[in-house]
């Protein structure tokens, strides 16, 4: 029985051993395995999320689904390794992931001393603070004496403090090991207001036994930009990643979308000619075809879909673009222009 | 003789029935009076156990089965102010999520063959632990050997046989949870018997490395040990070499399994009387001979519930490889759980619920079966 059972393990090791290569380039390493292997979130809502069947959907699952579709036309051609907070960027500095879409705060740390580069921010989050209607407030700054949940040991709580020690507000912190207990004890009244990411606001309102008893108040009190990432030093596959977000925010931006890109590919505007291919070759250079963004907005769409479906008016959530607008529209999501 | 003394005469053709005993020794009420009411600290301990019952088995209930919602294809099926009346556990969320409670993310088209995979494994489970079972031997080399083999061609596919190969990272749910439980249980006996008997064999050599082995592994944690697997690993490993996702874990829990297993074993072992051995000898018996015929089957025997509690223990630790980002039960429950399609008050806790009882009755399957086995085996030894 041990023979039998250790055959199975061998075989299954060596199989895998076998079809692993050295890596040159992370862009040949992808076509030559055939898939992309994207880090991801092992649940978070609107951001990777498995739904009934076990597909992943969200925001970042989208965008890996983009590299995939730029890459091979398929935006099934991508594997998720869920990944914890803790093991992310050594998955990525290993070489077991080749991009990390995981909601992943872009620091200055981070980006200089792991020995990786972000490319880009795909979402604009921040601290925001929910608290119930009936308190009557409609400004952070008028907290003073307020009674926060928050979870321990977090950026969360670190913030908040500076927030209130800033504006010269007392305030009573009650924290708690998960984000789970933080929220129920907000909705079971022993808090004033809650904390955490404003995305995350979103989400555990949803939970709440009545969610239209609580707002989200407009004070974003820290900066969370949140972006893809990948290894230092290899520049093609950076570039690669960097502008399928690019392609995504200039597509929205040129009203390409996902019903009527094959309309617009006999757009005279030179704008759109040059973002789809049909005039320059700017997708070869980065080592793509020249349709590549034909192909991630048929397949996945552009920006404000992929953000629409997942986090804004067409999911659940139904978070505000806010800062996560075009530039045209007050926000901050700006590319620079493919030319 | 005349008639009328004959009709005087009273002989008693049928015995009288016997009457009722006294209600009071007897019956539902005695049994209560002996039972729980025998004297004033049988009373007390017999009032709080029933307070106890009252106060928490009714609310239990009515969260669980009166209040629960079991049809419904979003959040809005379990929201209170929707329904407007509470709302218990919210079983149309498990219902509408089982399958990837089960497959993970198996392709569906392909989750036929983790259903024959389950079948398969029902049959060589039945077929060995059914005791009366016809061929039970031919049951072990078809659990041992050929289930094992197809198991990992049908789960894993090959284009030779014309099944899509699909990854280790689209394995989830219970397939995996009962996956990584399988190889643990099934590497950790023969392995523990193995390390056990070196533990305590005469040669220094192997001696030192069974013992080095199990007090090393013993040593740390589980959790240790997955991180090394998943974490570490790939760091020293050169670029692009990967060992596969699970199998890294499984070989961890395999291991470590086996480390607790040799100890258990060992302990069985130490019970058997010298004589066992020096009768075993006399007949001039080989080492192994004396192993397999006369000393592990009773030694095996005697540790039957510390090797099932070994079991029991390695099962419920396996929800441990969700740590390292592997999809067992427990992790695909957390990951759908924040699914904002289902956000309502009560997801949570139905969730777990659900894993709960899932490990409940597994668990509590293996420890009555091996009580079953236990007395079986024990038979000539009742006394």
């Amino acid at each position: 029985m041990k023979r039998a059972i250790a055959t199975i393990a061998v075989g299954l090791a060596a199989s895998l051993f076998a079809g692993a290569a050295f890596a040159q380039s992370t862009l040949n390493n992808v076509k030559q395995k055939g898939f992309l292997t994207c880090g991801s979130n092992p649940g978070l809502a609107g951001f990777g999320v498995p739904d009934a069947q076990g597909n992943w959907t969200g925001l970042d699952v989208d965008f890996c689904r983009a590299i995939a579709a730029a890459i091979f036309n398929d935006p099934t051609k991508v594997r998720f390794i869920p990944l914890s907070a803790k093991d992310r960027f050594t998955a990525l500095q290993s070489g077991e992931i080749d991009v990390l879409a995981r909601n992943s705060t872009w620091t200055m740390s981070r980006d200089t001393q792991l020995g990786l580069d972000f490319t880009g921010i795909n979402y604009y989050d921040g601290q925001g603070f929910m608290v119930r209607k009936k308190l009557g407030v409609s400004s952070a700054k008028e907290l003073n004496g307020a009674t926060v949940c928050t979870q321990q040991g977090t950026t969360t709580e670190l913030n908040l403090a500076d927030f209130f020690r800033s504006n010269n507000m007392k305030y009573e912190v009650v924290a708690f090991a998960t984000a789970d207990e933080t929220f129920k004890a907000y909705d079971a009244g022993r808090c004033d207001a809650f904390t955490t990411d404003a995305s995350g606001l979103y989400a555990e309102r949803l939970k709440a036994a009545n969610p239209d008893e609580h707002i989200v108040l407009p004070e974003i009190i820290s900066k969370e930009p949140l972006g893809p990432v990948v290894r230092h030093g290899d520049n093609q596959w950076a570039d690669i990643v960097r502008w399928v977000h690019f392609a995504m925010l200039n597509a929205e931006e040129l009203g390409v979308s996902k019903a009527n890109v094959d309309q617009q590919l006999k757009s005279e505007n030179p704008e759109i000619k040059r973002l789809l291919g049909t005039e320059g070759k700017f997708g070869e250079a980065i080592g793509v075809t020249n349709d590549w963004a034909v192909r991630i907005i048929k397949h996945v769409g552009n920006y404000g879909e992929v953000f629409e479906r997942n986090v804004g008016a067409g999911s659940p959530l139904k978070i505000q673009r806010g800062q996560n607008a075009l530039w045209t529209k007050g926000g901050l999501q700006y590319a620079p222009p493919i030319r | 003789m005349n008639v009328a003394t004959d009709a005087v005469r009273f002989v008693r053709a049928e015995p009288v029935a016997a009457a009722p005993p006294p209600t009071l020794t007897r019956g539902p009420v005695a049994w209560i009076r002996e039972n729980l009411f025998a004297g004033p600290v049988n009373t007390v301990l017999t009032l709080i156990a029933l307070y106890i019952v009252i106060v928490t088995v009714p609310p239990v209930m009515k969260f669980f089965f009166i209040d629960a919602v079991w049809s419904g294809s979003n959040r809005d099926a379990c929201r209170p102010e929707v329904l407007g009346r509470p709302v218990g556990a919210c079983w149309a969320y498990v219902i509408d999520k089982i399958n990837y409670f089960v497959y993970g993310s198996y392709p569906i088209s392909e989750r036929w063959r983790v259903n024959a995979f389950f079948v398969l494994l029902a049959l060589g489970l039945g077929w060995l632990l059914w005791l009366d079972a016809p061929r039970r031997s031919l049951g072990a080399i078809y659990f041992f050997v050929v289930f094992p083999l197809l198991a990992y061609l049908l789960l894993s596919g090959s284009h030779f046989l014309g099944l899509e190969p699909v990854p280790t990272s689209l394995w989830g749910g219970i397939l995996v949870t009962v996956i990584v439980s399988l190889v643990g249980i099934v590497f950790s006996l023969p392995f523990g018997v193995v390390l056990a008997l070196g533990r305590r064999s005469r040669l220094p050599i192997i001696r030192f490395f069974s013992v080095v082995f199990i007090e090393f592994v013993r040593g740390v944690p589980l959790i240790t040990v997955l991180f090394m697997a998943n974490t570490m690993l790939p760091l020293f490993l050169p670029e692009g070499t990967t060992v596969d996702r699970l199998v890294r874990p499984l070989v961890g829990v395999a291991l470590f399994a086996s480390a607790y297993m040799a100890e258990v074993v060992r302990g069985g072992l130490q019970a058997i009387p010298k004589g066992q051995y020096e009768g075993a000898m006399s007949l001039g018996l080989n080492y192994w001979q004396m192993m397999c015929f006369i000393i592990l089957p009773q030694a095996l025997r005697i540790v039957i519930p510390g090797i099932v509690n070994t079991f029991i223990g390695l099962f419920k630790d396996t929800t441990l490889v969700a740590i390292v980002g592997i999809f067992d039960l427990i992790r695909t429950v957390e990951a759908s759980r924040v699914d904002p399609n289902w956000a309502a008050p009560t997801i949570n806790t139905t969730g777990y619920a659900f894993a709960g009882i899932f490990y409940f009755l597994c668990c509590w399957g293996m420890s009555r079966y091996s009580l079953a086995v236990e007395r079986r085996l024990a038979a000539g030894q009742r006394r």
